[in-house]
This record gives structure tokens, C-alpha cells and sequence, in this order.
């Protein structure tokens, strides 16, 4: 594996598939690959978490490995399940062949039997060690996050009915969760912890950039300011970074040069999906938003 | 002053600043253990400390586990590496020098208040006087005759009262509705088939399969959400509701609930964390303190406000049952009030609204604030005492489901 070796080589490789982070995300990321502990990233929704597994795959030359978690998510789900119908055809055969007992219950659980799910297939040797995403871990319940405990601190699941199965080389554990609820400290305390909070307007702009190539620069920059603006106002749902880049390609969809009201209005579904936040924004306060934005964004 | 680029081992000064520091935010109020403390040292090792930005960036990987506490990290380390030979010193000085900075800041949320509170030089609580062994004979109403609520009227619970509260608990809770999870459990009189243990079985006995061991869905308490008006005109009803909600969330039977709870004058504040508090006084206290609001005015719409924006999507998960307990009367934002409500109503499985003027025979709905919230509540109960807080038990368990009984008021 070609994992970086500094802070800043982390950096460079992330900034390489596009993506732009901060100095402390760097050194999380760092840290998380270095010191082999998954990294927990939390934020609000549309921040860039997930993206960060993805551009890590891409970065290692590493599998993906995606865990989305929902209410209930099992074990069955999660990590492993028998293979019932081959396990009952294999039965069959034995009574046919006439096996002994023994030798059939030892070989009814064994790995060939066996379905893998994400977990379990990240724990399995792989040429590289893959990327593990578990997204949205604040979906699932508490049980689901104990059993979580075995497999990010000791990179192993016990199959009561076979054996453990412990990774060679553990794989690179990326946990995010949007903070709908608070994730047991005992999971957290097996991690790198890191706080994705919404980009500077440098650091947006610069991602802007990087996702959308073809917007005008000018366009840009008021998009970012627009953005940023729209933080700083009390709404529902504030507009993430991926909510950014959806507006700029919708903008350019629309061969906008320059941001008006008329065009911010037309399209502020893409920013906001709340309709209480959209009341509050449209009209008015959109076309205040853009003049006060064209005088600080002088082209 | 930092070693400048890797090193192979810390310097014994840096190592032991470490722990210093890991100490302070200890002391702070920041739960750290001393895995994340080792971990730290480790990731300074292998990360080397090119720049203060980096050895910033590090702690702060290593350090925090939660949200709220980068606040609280940022200001403990500007504070503590400013200048490390002062280091004992600071160690006394640090305390007064950031709540100083707190108190200047706007109010952030609860939890950053309490972590103030608990950078503030510690003051030692006068021992609670038990009073527990006092018989208080009309205990049921001893509250209600008090027209002004004041912090001293909460000191403590009274036996007789304790005991109401864990009755009128015991009364209310095999009401709740239990929702099916996707789980399952093994059960005889499961609907679905064992294929694991089955075969398991079948395995053991050569293949022959005797019996079809069964699951069935397991289910789980519904989420309670608990938001309590504390302000005047409630005041002689806050105490009996905060004594309900502290046998609510510390009781043993309802260890697996997930219950918060909330109150508000006219702020909105999240006391949850101080009624988990076995001791019912301890608790109250707590939330006495946390408090500031206490009979004071009501601003309703802008409370649900600030429950909507800031909390609702960290408590309204798993479909919850929202108990909103107010008087209605929001005299200034009747359409703000609307929508709030309405925002509420529509993120939760349930509102049910509980409000003690009910008890009035001749109580009609005509304050503007009352009908723009019956506009958007699932259920409309009375409670001004204990009775009818049990009462309340039955009517969530007849409303189950489904958004009746407003019709009568509308």
C-alpha cells in the first residue's frame, strides 16, 4: 500500500482526486492510516464525510467496501449469514452418502457456507487492505454499535458456530455520522475523531474550482459568497458543500453568468429543502443577499 | 520550543505537557481516558511537530470524541501552550481565565454551559438536608397552593411526593405504545422460521429435523420527548411535572427508554442529563441550577423555535411521542406559534398536548395561541394533578396511533 507518510503527503493525496481539506482533516486522516485506528468523522449532512472514503479508495488503489446503516441493521446484514439452502442441500447429500454425524456437523458450518457482508468481506485478506465505509452510523440502535466494538478495536468477528475471523491487515475504517443522535463513547474512544465543520470561502471557492472546472471564476466566487451568506442566516437546514457544487452546475445548466435575483430564485431549491427556509430566502431577502454580495465581490 | 521535525522519541517535557494538559481538560469537564492521552503521545511520535498548527491539529484528532467539547479544546489549548514554563501556574490560572472568556460569549448551548460551570474554581455544595423521614400529610397538593415558584421551593421531595411519582410512573407505564423493531428474538410462537438454529440442530442430530425453532419481531419502547413551560403561569404545576419526568428517566423499569427532556420560560433548556440523577433532589437541584428562567415570562413560539432548529433532529429520531406541557397562552407570535407547532407536529409520530387550564369546566380554546397550536396537536389532555396524569396514561394508549380528539375544540 502506498499510504502517505506525512501530514502533508496526505494532504497532496487527497488534494490529488480533488478533494480539498483542511490542515486538521489531513492530520486526522493521517493519524487514522498511520496509527491503523478507524476515523470517526461527524458533521452536518452534505460536508464532504463520505466523500473522503471514496477519494481514499481511489488514493490507495484500495476497495470500497460500503456498510450504509438503518434502524435494525443485524448481523445477517452487517457481517455474515449461513447459506441455508446450501446448507440443507449439503444434508441431503450426506444422508445419500451416509456420513457420519459428527463429520456432518463439523462440516455444515464451515466457510464455504458462509455469505459475506460488508464487514465480514473487509476482514478477509485483500491484495490491498480495503477502505470500510460505515456511513450514517447514528441510524442504527445501540446493539448494532456494541457489536461494532469487536470489530474496530480487534479488526475481528467471532461466528459463534465456526471461528473468529481476524483481518491479516486491517482495513482502513472510515465512520461517519451526521450527529442525530450521540454515538457511545466507547465507539468513539476506539477512534480518530474529527469534527467536519462547513469550508472557509477560500477553501470552498477552491472546491468550486476543483468539482465544477467550467464555472466562470466571477460566477464562482459569488456563488461561494451567496453560500456563505446564506450560513450566517437562521434557517432549518443550512446548504452544505455538495449543496454548492449542485448549485454551480445547476447555474451553469442554466448559462448563468452572474448570480440575480431572479436566477437565485428559480433555483433555490437546489440550496434549501425546506420550505420554511425557502419562504424565509426567496424574494426579497434573495435579491438583498445578491446586492450586498455584488458590492463585496467586486468582478 | 517544539522539536521541529520527527522525533524518535518525545521529549520528556512535551510528554509530561501532554498529560498536563489532557489533566486540565479533564478537569474541564472533558471525559478523556488515559488510551487517548497514550494515543496522542503515539501520534505525535509518528506525526512529528512541524508547526504549532500540526501539534494543534493532533491533540484535537486525539483528544475530542464529541462536538461540543471543540470549543472548550480550543480555549484550553491557546490558554495552555501559550507559554509552557508557566505551566504550574497556569494549571491554577487557567480555571478563572476561561470562564471569564465564557461569560462574554453569546449562550451556546446547554452542554457548553455546564462545561463553564465546571471551569469555574469549584465550589463546594452545602450538604442537601435530608429530609426525607418528614410525613407531610396533604403531600398530594402542598405544591399547588404556592403562587410563586421559587428555586428554594424545590430543596427537596418529600417521601409522600416521591412515592406519587413513582405510582403515577407505575400507572403510566404499560401505556406506552411499543413499536416493532426490525430485530428479532428467538420465540416459540414466532411467526418466522430459525433457519440458523434449525440447522444448527439438524447438524447435531445427522440431519434430521425435529422441530422449526421460531422468531419473532422484538419491540421497543417508544421515544419520549418531554417539553415542560416553567414560566409564571405554569409555575405551580412545574414541580409536580419535574418530579414526573425525574422518576421517568432515572426509574429502574424505565432504564430502556429513551426519554429527553426539555424545559422552557423563555429559553428553551436540555435537562435531560441532570434528571438521569438517581436522587430525585440531587436531580431537581440540578436542573435548578441549569435554569434561569424560573417563573418568569413565556415566549413560546420562539422556544419551539429553538427546539425545532437545534434539537429536533438529535431527539426526534426512532418516531417519537412529543408530551408538550404549556398554558398556550403566546400572546405576541400567534402565526409563528402555527408554524412551529406544525414543524414539531410533523417531525414526531405524536404531539400530544397537555395543558392544566383544562380543568376549568368552562375552558374554550379562544386565546389565539391555544387554537394555533390545536390546529397541529394529535391529542389535547388536561393534567393539574396527579389523577389526571394518570388519566393521561390511558388516553396515549387510546390515541395510540392515530390524530383524534382535537376535533371537539376545532
Amino acid at each position: 500500500m502506498n499510504a502517505p507518510t506525512s501530514i502533508d503527503a496526505t494532504a497532496a493525496l487527497l488534494a490529488e482526486h480533488n478533494y480539498v481539506a483542511d490542515r486538521q482533516l489531513a492530520t486526522a486522516v493521517f493519524l487514522a492510516l498511520k496509527l491503523k485506528r478507524p476515523l470517526f468523522l461527524e458533521g452536518e449532512p452534505g460536508t464532504g464525510k463520505t466523500e473522503i472514503a471514496k477519494v481514499l479508495s481511489a488514493g490507495l488503489g484500495a476497495e470500497l467496501i460500503r456498510l450504509q446503516c438503518y434502524e435494525g441493521l443485524d448481523v445477517a446484514a452487517a457481517a455474515y449469514e449461513w447459506n441455508y439452502a446450501r446448507q440443507m442441500l449439503e444434508i441431503r447429500l450426506a444422508e445419500a452418502k451416509e456420513t457420519a454425524r459428527e463429520a456432518l456437523a463439523e462440516g455444515l458450518f464451515t466457510g464455504r457456507f458462509l455469505i459475506e457482508r460488508p464487514l465480514l468481506r473487509a476482514l478477509l485478506p485483500h491484495a490491498v487492505p480495503p477502505v470500510l465505509l460505515i456511513d450514517e452510523l447514528d441510524r442504527t440502535d445501540e446493539p448494532f454499535e456494541a457489536y461494532l466494538l469487536e470489530v474496530l478495536s480487534d479488526f475481528q468477528i467471532t461466528i459463534p458456530e465456526w471461528k473468529t475471523v481476524r483481518a491479516a491487515e486491517p482495513p482502513v475504517v472510515v465512520v461517519t455520522s451526521n450527529r442525530t443522535r450521540e454515538i457511545h463513547d466507547a465507539v468513539k474512544r476506539r477512534c480518530i475523531y474529527h469534527w467536519v465543520d462547513y469550508p472557509s470561502a477560500a477553501r470552498e471557492l477552491e472546491i468550486v474550482r476543483r468539482k465544477v472546472p467550467d464555472a466562470k471564476e466571477a460566477l464562482s466566487r459569488q456563488i461561494v459568497a451567496f453560500v456563505q451568506h446564506l450560513r450566517s442566516i437562521d434557517l432549518y437546514k443550512l446548504p452544505g458543500v455538495s449543496e454548492t457544487i449542485e448549485w454551480s452546475r445547476a447555474l451553469l445548466a442554466l448559462d448563468a453568468v452572474a448570480l440575480d435575483a431572479d436566477t437565485v430564485n428559480n433555483t433555490l431549491g437546489v440550496l434549501l429543502k425546506y420550505q420554511d427556509d425557502i419562504a424565509k430566502v426567496q424574494g426579497s431577502e434573495a435579491a438583498r443577499i445578491v446586492e450586498k454580495i455584488r458590492r463585496e465581490v467586486a468582478v | 520550543m517544539l522539536p521541529a521535525s520527527s522525533v524518535e522519541s518525545l521529549p520528556g517535557r512535551l510528554a509530561e505537557n501532554v498529560v498536563h494538559f489532557a489533566r486540565v481538560l479533564r478537569a474541564a469537564g472533558v471525559p478523556l481516558g488515559t488510551d487517548r492521552v497514550l494515543l496522542a503521545l503515539q501520534a505525535l511520535k509518528v506525526a512529528g511537530i512541524g508547526s504549532r498548527a500540526d501539534f494543534h491539529a493532533v491533540l484535537a484528532a486525539c483528544l475530542i470524541d464529541r462536538a461540543q467539547h471543540r470549543l472548550l479544546f480550543e480555549q484550553a489549548f491557546h490558554v495552555f501552550w501559550k507559554d509552557p514554563d508557566l505551566l504550574g501556574q497556569l494549571l491554577r490560572l487557567l480555571l478563572p481565565q476561561v470562564s471569564q472568556k465564557k461569560g462574554g460569549a453569546p449562550p451556546g448551548p446547554p452542554e457548553n454551559r455546564r462545561l463553564g460551570e465546571a471551569l469555574a474554581p469549584k465550589v463546594e455544595r452545602p450538604p442537601q438536608p435530608q429530609q426525607n423521614e418528614r410525613i407531610d400529610v396533604d403531600a398530594q397538593l402542598s405544591w399547588a397552593d404556592r403562587e410563586q415558584l421559587r428555586k428554594a421551593d424545590f430543596d427537596t421531595m418529600s417521601t409522600a411526593e416521591w412515592a406519587a411519582a413513582r405510582r403515577m410512573l407505575a400507572r403510566i407505564a404499560p401505556f406506552f405504545v411499543q413499536l416493532a423493531t426490525r430485530r428479532q428474538r428467538s420465540s416459540s410462537r414466532g411467526s418466522r422460521l430459525d433457519l440458523r438454529a434449525a440447522l444448527r440442530q439438524s447438524g447435531r442430530r445427522g440431519g434430521d429435523i425435529a422441530e422449526l425453532p421460531r422468531r419473532q419481531r422484538r419491540t421497543r419502547t417508544e421515544p419520549l420527548v418531554v417539553i415542560v413551560d416553567i414560566s409564571g403561569s405554569m409555575s405551580r404545576y412545574s414541580r409536580m411535572f419535574l418530579h414526573f419526568m425525574h422518576a421517568l428517566a432515572g426509574s429502574h423499569e424505565a432504564a430502556n427508554y429513551r426519554i429527553h427532556a426539555f424545559v422552557f420560560g423563555t429559553r428553551l433548556t436540555h435537562i435531560t442529563r441532570q434528571l438521569r440523577q438517581r436522587d430525585p433532589d440531587e436531580a431537581i437541584a440540578d436542573v435548578v441550577r441549569a435554569v434561569d428562567d424560573w417563573s418568569g415570562g413565556t415566549r413560546i413560539a420562539a422556544c419551539l423555535h429553538e427546539f425545532n432548529r437545534h434539537w429536533a433532529r438529535r431527539v426526534l429520531s426512532g418516531s417519537p411521542t412529543v408530551l408538550l406541557v404549556t398554558d398556550g397562552l403566546e400572546h405576541a407570535a400567534i402565526d409563528e406559534l402555527g408554524r412551529e407547532a406544525e414543524r414539531l407536529a410533523k417531525s414526531c409520530r405524536r404531539l400530544v398536548w397537555l395543558n392544566p387550564l383544562l380543568r376549568y369546566e368552562a375552558f374554550a380554546p379562544k386565546a389565539r395561541g391555544v387554537r394555533a397550536l390545536l390546529a397541529h396537536v394529535s391529542s389535547f389532555l388536561p393534567v393539574h394533578n396527579i389523577e389526571s396524569l394518570e388519566r393521561l396514561a390511558e388516553s396515549l394508549a387510546a390515541a395510540g396511533r392515530t390524530r383524534t380528539e382535537t376535533g371537539k375544540w376545532n
